[in-house]
């Protein structure tokens, strides 16, 4: 049985979820129909599980589906804390809570965090681009945040990235 | 009675406070508000708003006609087909510069409509000092056949001086 989707504006979308304490088969179950839900979601590359009713601090990122984006595969990601912003971008968000919708948002451009996997075990990852994009998309969901708390006007452009370079002697 | 859908356009000399005086006599009205988009173009007030109305053209035309005279307002209305959540995602966005001269929409946008560029929004500018204008605009759309014909074409258009950016939009959803 797959699992519903809540939809802004449900309430419970806004609620922050509290740690995962253990990691247990029933975990591992969850994570599974979780992962499902993702995947039936049309172009989902992540998901979190609030976005289902359990309001637990769990995610799932999978960019590989994405061309050319650099990427860890299918990451479980229990208890995520983002420990290093580094950059800026603009890029465009939508999400299975909000149908019908996309908006600008600004991230950052790379992160740093530590995350559990299912069997409890820590593991540390740095992401940048579309990946890293997307978990501080799902880590937001477990703070209570939609991506619509950090739209930025439409006709808001950031200008392209220069590289400079050092002159070298 | 069933709701109509309607689009309202409202354009005049621009002033503090339009926005509320029309949205709320529309809402005294009855009429619901859906898609809108107002921009302030040179000293004009301009605003182009999807109203759901349970009357007639007419009848959302007098409802209105008040406040919109008194804030020196021209008025517009057109029964329109289909209403909410038919957005299209623009998988594409292009910023596009110069030295202001005339020609360079028409310029540019016949370009990359013939390599498969469906505009879904445009705004424009012109900046710079009288002496010396610079036209800027920003284009999202959708590249129907694929985003390198959309920037062969606009290295072509490059050519002849004008600036030109493309960067694709790879929607995230989560």
């Amino acid at each position: 049985m797959s699992l519903d989707i809540l939809k802004y504006p449900d309430e419970r979308l806004k609620r922050v979820s509290t740690e995962v304490e253990t990691f247990d088969d029933e975990l591992r179950r969850f994570i599974t129909v979780l992962e499902e839900a993702m995947r039936a979601g049309p172009g989902g590359v992540g998901i979190a599980a609030p976005q289902v009713g359990r309001f637990q601090r769990i995610a799932i990122v999978d960019v590989s589906s994405k061309p050319k984006m650099v990427n860890h595969g299918c990451m479980i990601l229990i208890n995520p804390e983002i420990t290093e912003w580094e950059g800026m971008a603009m890029g465009r968000e939508g999400c299975m809570s909000v149908p019908d919708f996309t908006g600008n948002v600004i991230r950052a451009e790379k992160v740093t965090f530590t995350a559990f996997d299912e069997f409890g075990e820590q593991h540390e990852y740095r992401s940048e681009g579309y990946e890293a994009r997307a978990i501080q998309h799902e880590v937001d969901h477990l703070d209570g945040m939609l991506f619509l708390d950090r739209l930025v006007s439409r006709r808001t452009d950031l200008f392209q990235r220069k590289v400079y370079q050092k002159k070298k002697d | 009675m069933n709701k109509h859908w309607y689009m309202l356009t409202l354009v005049g000399r621009d002033r503090p406070g339009i926005v509320a005086h029309i949205t709320h006599a529309l809402y005294e009205g009855g009429c619901n508000l859906g898609e809108a988009s107002m921009m302030r173009l040179g000293t004009s007030f301009t605003i182009m708003m999807m109203v759901q109305h349970e009357g007639s053209v007419k009848s959302l035309q007098q409802l209105l006609e008040t406040e919109a005279d008194s804030l020196g307002l021209h008025m517009h209305v057109d029964h329109i087909e289909g209403g909410l959540h038919h957005h299209l995602e623009p998988d594409v966005r292009l910023t596009v510069y110069g030295a202001d001269r005339a020609g360079i929409v028409a310029h540019v946008t016949t370009a990359l409509a013939e390599a498969g560029l469906d505009i879904l929004d445009l705004a424009s500018d012109v900046g710079g000092t009288e002496a010396d204008p610079i036209y800027i605009m920003h284009i999202e759309g959708r590249a129907q056949q694929g985003v390198e014909a959309l920037q062969s074409a606009l290295d072509i258009v490059k050519q002849e001086g004008i600036e030109a950016q493309l960067t694709a939009i790879d929607t995230m959803v989560g």
